[in-house]
């Protein structure tokens, strides 16, 4: 918590300063971090503070950005007390010296005991005597190694489950990413493994890497360069805030003309113009009108789940057109003919399934794909995010785009385009391949159904962040009660004889062991037996990746609370303690399974995982020198010392063998079957997503009285017929329910929203939409979070009128 | 007449030892959501009469220099943070939190807006961003209602006004 409400000590011109990639969001935005002696103070003119800024006079508009919020006063594990500041980097390429209302909180979050820091974990918590205790690591790991290997050698990999991120930022990054992967699948080997968002192990871009085209194929420059960008699914001010203000905003205001005429001479150029896919109007689109004006922006308001239909409608209309790049699709694409035959759909039929009007897929497609006036193709980029990732069948929504987007020849090299999904975590990803197939196993079905022993959530919580989650708590609930119960009867069993009886209870009752690892204590570890301490980016070093592949190094610049560890140190120690277990016993091919993990720090992490398996040119040394701007991933070689990285993809060869994209098939094939049956019974679409204050799970968020002043509970928006139809005022909690759970938030009355329609917080800390959201996944286990359907009732006013704006969230 | 805290402190000649015991009066009177003041040494500056204001109507006016420029607005209903006869009159920093664009105050939908980055405040919740890049709420400056002559003066502020060190500046 920062002391300091309308005066900040600054750093002095000797702090110590180091680099740090937010831990947030996908975008990655460079930040600066001071840190100096807590007793010291630097001065208000500029040679005598770190940020070279005159405190004398008042400082211009847009010349800094620091609030309170971006100071701290913390502790080191030696007991010294140093202030810290961490403020956006003005050098960082992505963000240019702006913050955004959730990484401006970084500095804030910093752990000092107080304030939303007074939550974090600092030691290990394990469950016994029907209360939580603190205990060491060593007591700690030798019940969950010794009942890992009685489960492992008795019944085999398959009983032992983990949650897993598999992102970058906090809770991620390369590090943690190959240490956790290199135990799971390596050492242990089991398939039972799911990620942090979605219930198997799987891609959320299956469709598009299938097609020879990972998804993130641009530079956010790009974007800036752009004559338009399709916002498909995907509401950048809310989500990607610097991002969207960086680079889309200066293209839609008309600010990189000169850009354009200078690397696209003798080609029509003009502000950019920008298409949104949502059945919301979102409050991107609002800004975009304003940024652009009215006439530059068009909001295709499509029915809920029919994207498919819309692009398919697209495709075949600007075939007809003519309006298609054949030089590209000869040269470069196999399987056009095919994916056109199935995909065909009339301009008439297209608006009857999308509810669409003909005249704005015409002038969508005109604006897009009709030959400029120079003669050349419209450079188009096509983003989407989890209104397609997270939609009414994944892999189908997502071939029918880069079907489109590949007929006209927007990816493959070409600047101011390309098919890309926003994103949401970072990136960091190096793991061993994952053992299981394609699809993978519905872990959280597993679970529900009864199996598996041991359940490890690792920096993730599907109590509210997965699909049908009513129903999964209950089952890990009822199961993990089980082994309390065994456990709460055993006060005098040592280690040994806890691990019998744990064992017992998951072997013959029907228990489920959970164990989470995380930064705070999460409802699915404060269900279950046992609660790790890890450490977030600062108390380590870390390395991501952004939405244009940007690796950065962040660095470390205090310890961990208490005695926690970095994820990839605790998942060091379970290899190294199991590896002993098996050596004591004499097997030697078991205890080899969990060799190699004698690291000393995250950087030995580093080095076995992304140096030793993607690019050995990567080391900390060579990306501190690149400071906030890092280098784009893949690393091409050395210039002087220095890494040379790759700005786009996909100039000579798709990833593909024969180096040819493919076009794919992706027929319209309507609403998956278990969203229709709700939708068939309830009223209300409950559309769902993020908004600005809130970063995704919302992990730091419940415990930041900022945040929980402004977001008490998850918001409900509601149009006003609907609202005035139900007694539903603001500020009102209301609760919405159907055939799998019930959920309560707070409703917003929000002109834009559609009669039958709301849109609520997803993954919130107080009222989980997901338990309202049905078992429907595609043909890879990838959800339809988006296909809810709901009754809605009042349940009164609980005061949030009195404390809480209800004022419009549109600019 | 309504009690700023420096006029209760004042008046019953209590210190830093009953700022606890005090700060629920100080919260519902006077107090922004952003806690409270960290200096003891505002100026006490008169920025209007009661009888000067229109509801939605915002004055333009500087505190606690000429160089920090501040809103006030009479609201109509009682707001936090208001004072006045009908506990109504609110004052901000205009300057958004964010990077310092000038906000400005839009009466149909009763928001100060930020042109720069598209940050919305709401001055009848004490100035909370309703949506917004800020790491903090408008700054809420403290006022003070004398109801003898319906003078209405600024006497401190919750929240740091964009780019300072400190909202009282430095000597130069």
């Amino acid at each position: 918590m920062s002391l300091f409400t309308d005066r900040i000590p600054l750093p002095p011109a000797d702090a110590e300063t180091t680099n740090l990639t937010c831990h947030f969001c996908i975008v990655g935005c460079g930040y600066k971090t001071y840190k100096w002696p807590a007793e010291r103070e630097g001065g208000p003119r500029p040679e005598d503070n770190a940020l070279g800024l005159d405190f004398t006079q008042q400082i211009g508009p847009l010349q800094t950005c620091l609030t309170p919020r971006m100071v701290n006063t913390i502790s080191d594990a030696d007991g010294q007390r140093h202030h810290i500041m961490i403020v956006p980097d003005r050098d960082c390429v992505v963000n240019k010296g702006q913050a955004s209302t959730r990484g401006g909180m970084l500095a804030h979050l910093m752990y000092n005991g107080h304030g939303p820091s007074a939550s974090r974990l600092t030691h290990p918590l394990v469950y016994r005597g029907a209360q939580w205790a603190s205990s060491t690591w060593e007591r700690a790991l030798a019940l969950y190694t010794g009942l890992t290997r009685r489960i492992l050698d008795e019944d085999g990999p398959d009983q032992l489950f983990f949650n897993l991120f598999d992102h970058g930022g906090a809770g991620g990054g390369y590090e943690n990413t190959w240490a956790t992967g290199k135990l799971i699948f390596s050492g242990l080997g089991t398939r039972m493994v799911r990620i942090h968002n979605r219930p198997a192990y799987n891609s959320e871009c299956h469709a598009t890497r299938d097609m020879g085209i990972n998804e993130l194929n641009n530079s956010y420059e790009d974007a800036q360069l752009a004559d338009v960008i399709w916002s498909i699914g995907n509401n950048p001010y809310e989500t990607q805030s610097n991002y969207f203000l960086e680079h889309w905003v200066p293209n839609l205001q008309g600010g990189t003309r000169g850009k354009k005429s200078e690397w696209f001479p003798g080609e029509t150029v003009g502000r950019g113009r920008i298409v949104f896919v949502d059945p919301r109007r979102n409050p991107s689109i609002a800004i975009a009108e304003q940024a652009a004006g009215m006439d530059n922006v068009l909001h295709l308001a499509l029915n809920p789940g029919t994207d498919t239909a819309l692009f398919n409608g697209l495709l075949t209309y600007v075939v007809d057109q003519g309006w298609i790049d054949r030089e590209f699709i000869e040269r470069r694409t196999s399987g056009f003919e095919q994916a056109l035959q199935a995909n065909r759909l009339s301009l008439a039929e297209c608006s009857r399934i999308t509810g669409v009007p003909e005249a704005q897929i015409r002038q969508a497609a005109e604006w897009s794909y009709r030959p400029k006036e120079s003669g050349h193709m419209p450079r188009v980029m096509h983003a989407y995010e989890k209104g397609v990732i997270w939609g009414n069948d994944n892999y189908r929504i997502q071939s029918a785009i880069v079907d489109l987007v590949l007929a006209t020849g927007n990816v493959g090299g070409r600047r101011g385009a390309g098919v890309v999904r926003m994103g949401g975590h970072q990136e960091g990803y190096v793991r061993p391949p994952y053992p299981g197939g394609r699809p993978a196993p519905y872990i959280d079905q597993e679970v529900i159904a009864g199996n598996g022993k041991m359940l490890t959530a690792w920096a993730c919580d599907a109590f509210r962040t997965t699909n049908d989650a009513q129903t999964y708590r209950a089952a890990v609930i009822r199961r993990a009660n089980i082994v309390r119960e065994a456990i709460d009867a055993a006060s005098a069993a040592d280690t040994g004889e806890l691990i019998d009886i744990i064992y017992e209870a998951v072997t013959e009752r029907g228990g489920l062991f959970v164990t989470s690892i995380d930064i705070y204590p999460k409802p699915i570890g404060e269900a279950g037996h046992m609660m790790l301490p890890a450490a977030v980016p600062g108390e380590m070093n870390l390395t991501s990746m952004n939405g244009e592949r940007r690796m950065r190094l962040s660095e470390k610049f205090m310890d961990p609370p208490g005695i926690a560890r970095p994820d990839c140190m605790i998942a060091a120690d379970m290899a190294n303690a199991l590896r002993s277990l098996y050596r004591e016993a004499g097997n030697t091919s078991m205890a080899d399974r969990f060799a190699g993990f004698d690291w000393d720090s995250e950087e030995d992490a580093f080095m076995d995982g992304f140096n030793r398996q993607e690019s050995e040119l990567v080391t900390y040394e060579r990306l501190r020198a690149l400071g906030n701007n890092g280098v784009q991933l893949p690393v091409q070689g050395l210039d002087n010392g220095r890494l040379i990285g790759t700005e786009i993809l996909y100039t000579e060869r798709f990833d593909t063998e024969d180096g040819r994209a493919r076009f794919q098939p992706a027929p319209w094939n309507g609403l998956l079957p278990q969203a229709q049956a709700q939708k068939d019974k309830y009223p209300f679409w409950v559309n769902n997503g993020r908004v600005n204050e809130l970063w995704q799970s919302q992990y730091n968020d419940e415990h930041v009285t900022y945040r929980t002043q402004r977001w008490p509970m998850s918001l409900v928006e509601v149009g006003e017929a609907d609202a005035q139809r139900l007694g539903i005022a603001n500020g009102d909690v209301v609760e919405l329910y159907n055939d799998y759970g019930i959920t309560r938030g707070m409703a917003h009355i929000e002109p834009s929203i559609r009669e039958g329609q709301l849109f609520m917080l997803a993954m919130g800390y107080d009222g989980v939409q997901g338990n309202i959201t049905t078992p429907a996944v595609d043909e890879n286990i990838i959800p339809y979070y988006k296909g809810s359907w709901a009754g809605l009732r009042r349940v009164g006013d609980a005061g949030y009128s009195r404390s809480v704006s209800g004022k419009g969230r549109h600019f | 007449m309504s009690l700023s805290r420096r006029d209760f402190f004042r008046l019953t000649g209590a210190g830093a030892a009953t700022t606890i015991a005090t700060g629920a009066l100080a919260q519902d009177v006077t107090q922004g959501r952003d806690g409270g003041s960290d200096r003891p040494d505002y100026p006490v500056t008169q920025i209007a009469t009661v009888a000067d204001l229109t509801v939605n109507q915002p004055v333009s006016f500087t505190y606690p220099d000429s160089r920090s420029l501040c809103s006030l607005l009479k609201c109509g209903e009682p707001v936090p943070g208001g004072v006045g006869p009908g506990r109504d009159i609110v004052a901000f920093s205009i300057l958004c939190p964010h990077m310092g664009c000038p906000t400005s105050y839009q009466p149909e939908s009763r928001r100060f807006r930020c042109g720069c980055h598209f940050s919305l405040f709401d001055p009848e919740m004490g100035g909370q961003q309703i949506m917004g890049q800020a790491t903090q709420d408008l700054p809420q400056v403290t006022l003070r209602w004398d109801e003898s002559s319906g003078a209405i003066h600024a006497v401190g502020m919750t929240g740091l006004i964009y780019g300072r060190q400190s909202n009282i500046l430095p000597e130069a």
